[in-house]
């Protein structure tokens, strides 16, 4: 087995054990693991990486007019605050409508902080940002299967600078649409 | 088929010796102090044939001792002995030395070193230790490390900090994107090694007591999930629930991990047995509970909470019950690491909006601010709690910076390139 072939299957051997470890209960996985011929693998020498690049993500969600609600995909929070703002109800409000016209789709709210302050507790407040977000569009119909929350916290900051516009761009939570399944 | 995830769970994730040069930290003292000890260290002869080892164990003798603060070894000498008989304590009187180090480095017939090293009181001039042991030559700079603790704490009374490891998160810019990693190094920066490698962020790195395993926290799969690795690069995932898993600390005991996680809503501090994956919750708050840290009897956690209405550190015994509040200066105080011996708090506190390392003595309540950053973060004590490692930004670009605990000795960690965070100072290694 050449080692690119090795990476692909430990890789989708890895995603599936993780699928297979969502919880840390009893659960068996209904998913059939990836064999993988030898676990402790020569496949280390060169470095796996793991994950998925960004670059490859692709952006999925509804087809709306640039500068409509539902084309903003970002809601931003003052410093160390978890409440909507006025100004980005109507946004919120529009994709949570959407929602509920369309059950089938999915969506994930990625909770943000702005650098200052420690890495966890910015986990904890990117989270709380999320959830003020999905509290309003489950207002809005939004079933909650619908919506998945992950906080990135300080992690993926959009802007790499230190001061007030850079911190301001970084406390958000995007709206992040998942492709077709 | 448990065995078969199992399996595939324990898949062998690099742990990869990086290039000379690559994502290696330089350190730079940035501030001594006058009380550092004169100490002579001189290089070790070479009794054997052929070419002299690989590593020069004196040199990094000397340099332990430098960067430990508490001693200021001289940078030339008189003479050169290397046995007790060639020592003429008169010359060395006269150059304010206190202690001289000096030793041989001799080959055995299976391509071993025998690494010999003698201390010496100058102004008794008497032998204090001598220090003998047989080595590998990818084995010099971990007996080197090992002497400057033995050496340090002959002189001082104290534990070394030196035989000890480092790790870190870094982030390098790729054309495609962040690459993070989890890298382990020696004490001093030396021989980093590539953990893990990732296109997502890693964050938490924290050491198991025995030295032995990694805990972390990594984006990976596109949600947050809580691993353990040992240094062989054999891994598995501890807490993967819906939302937070995260900030994961091991017990002193080394059989669970405090963590934080929010599948019942909002973030709580839960206990979660390493091997069974029993789950037990300590804090039952709608406020923030996160970022647990030991006490190093095992009897209770320190975290922090904002159900005061602003992020404090509170206590409380690891069977759950009452929290109680342990911070007051300050509107946010946060991220708490306690010391080995369990008399210190190190966290990261904001003053005039600047976040810096304080350290609260739990006897006293006293609580003194250390360093002088902007965003300084992530404090590790080490071994010995003597420093405190903690991450900074100088001039836009995230370093390591240490301290000692009185804040009269500084040095910063630099990479060569790429962004450095989140240190974790291991406990000492067992010999």
């Amino acid at each position: 087995m050449n080692q690119n072939a090795f990476f692909q299957c430990a890789l989708m051997a890895l995603f599936v054990a993780l699928a297979g470890c969502a919880s840390t209960s009893e659960t068996v996985p209904t998913q059939e693991p990836v064999e993988v011929d030898d676990p402790t693998g020569s496949g280390a020498e060169t470095g796996a990486i793991v994950g998925g690049s960004s670059l490859s993500r692709r952006q999925y969600g509804p087809d709306a007019p640039p500068g409509s609600p539902l084309a903003q995909r970002a809601i931003y929070f003052d410093y160390d605050a978890a409440t909507v703002k006025a100004e980005y109800r109507p946004v919120v409000e529009a994709h949570g409508t959407y929602l509920s016209e369309n059950p089938r789709i999915r969506l994930v709210l990625e909770g943000n902080a702005d650098e200052r302050g420690t890495r966890e507790y910015n986990i904890a407040l990117g989270e709380r940002r999320a959830h003020a977000v999905r509290r309003i569009m489950l207002y809005q119909g939004a079933a909650p299967e619908q919506i998945r929350i992950v906080s990135y916290g300080e992690e993926r900051p959009v802007s790499a600078g230190s001061g007030d516009s850079a911190w301001a761009q970084n406390r958000r939570v995007e709206i992040v649409y998942a492709g077709d399944e | 088929m448990k065995r078969w995830i199992r399996a595939v769970s324990l898949i062998a994730v690099a742990w990869v010796i990086s290039s000379p040069g690559q994502a290696e930290l330089t350190i730079r003292i940035t501030q001594g102090t006058e009380a550092a000890l004169p100490i002579a260290v001189l290089p070790l002869a070479w009794m054997g044939q052929g070419a002299p080892p690989p590593e020069d164990v004196a040199a990094i003798i000397r340099s332990d001792l430098a960067r430990s603060g508490r001693f200021k070894p001289l940078s030339e000498w008189p003479e050169t002995p290397s046995t007790v008989d060639e020592v003429r304590y008169p010359v060395w009187r006269s150059t304010g030395a206190d202690s001289l180090v000096l030793g041989q480095v001799r080959t055995t017939a299976s391509g071993q070193y025998e690494v010999d090293v003698q201390l010496l009181d100058v102004f008794q001039g008497t032998r204090l230790e001598r220090y003998t042991n047989l080595v590998e030559a990818d084995e010099l700079r971990d007996v080197a490390h090992y002497y400057s603790d033995l050496i340090y704490q002959r002189l001082t009374g104290e534990p070394g900090l030196f035989d000890s490891q480092i790790a870190y998160i870094t982030q390098q810019r790729e054309a495609d994107g962040p690459r993070y990693a989890l890298m382990v190094a020696d004490s001093d920066g030396e021989r980093p090694k590539r953990a893990l490698r990732s296109y997502a962020p890693i964050m938490s790195p924290a050491w198991s007591p025995d030295g032995n395993r990694l805990a972390y926290v990594t984006f990976e799969a596109d949600r947050a999930e809580v691993y353990v690795q040992d240094l062989a690069g054999q891994r598995q995932v501890i807490s993967s629930f819906p939302g937070i898993n995260g900030a994961p600390v091991w017990s002193p005991d080394g059989r669970r991990l405090a963590l934080t996680l929010s599948k019942d809503g909002n973030p709580e501090i839960y206990l979660v047995d390493v091997s069974t994956r029993q789950l037990t919750r300590l804090t039952q708050n709608s406020a923030i509970d996160t970022e647990p840290a030991w006490l190093p009897d095992g009897s209770g956690l320190v975290f922090t909470s904002d159900r005061g209405g602003s992020p404090q550190l509170y206590q409380m015994s690891v069977r759950g019950g009452v929290a109680e509040r342990l911070t007051f200066e300050g509107e946010y105080n946060a991220g708490a690491t306690v010391s080995p011996d369990g008399r210190k708090i190190a966290m990261v506190h904001r003053t005039n909006g600047d976040y810096r390392i304080a350290v609260l003595d739990r006897d006293t309540r006293l609580l003194t601010v250390l360093t002088r950053g902007r965003l300084d973060e992530s404090p590790s004590f080490a071994p010995n709690g003597s420093m405190i490692l903690y991450a900074a930004k100088s001039g836009g670009v995230d370093v390591l910076e240490a301290v000692s605990v009185d804040g009269g000795f500084r040095q910063q960690l630099q990479l060569d390139q790429g962004q450095v965070r989140e240190p974790a100072w291991s406990p000492l290694r067992k010999r």
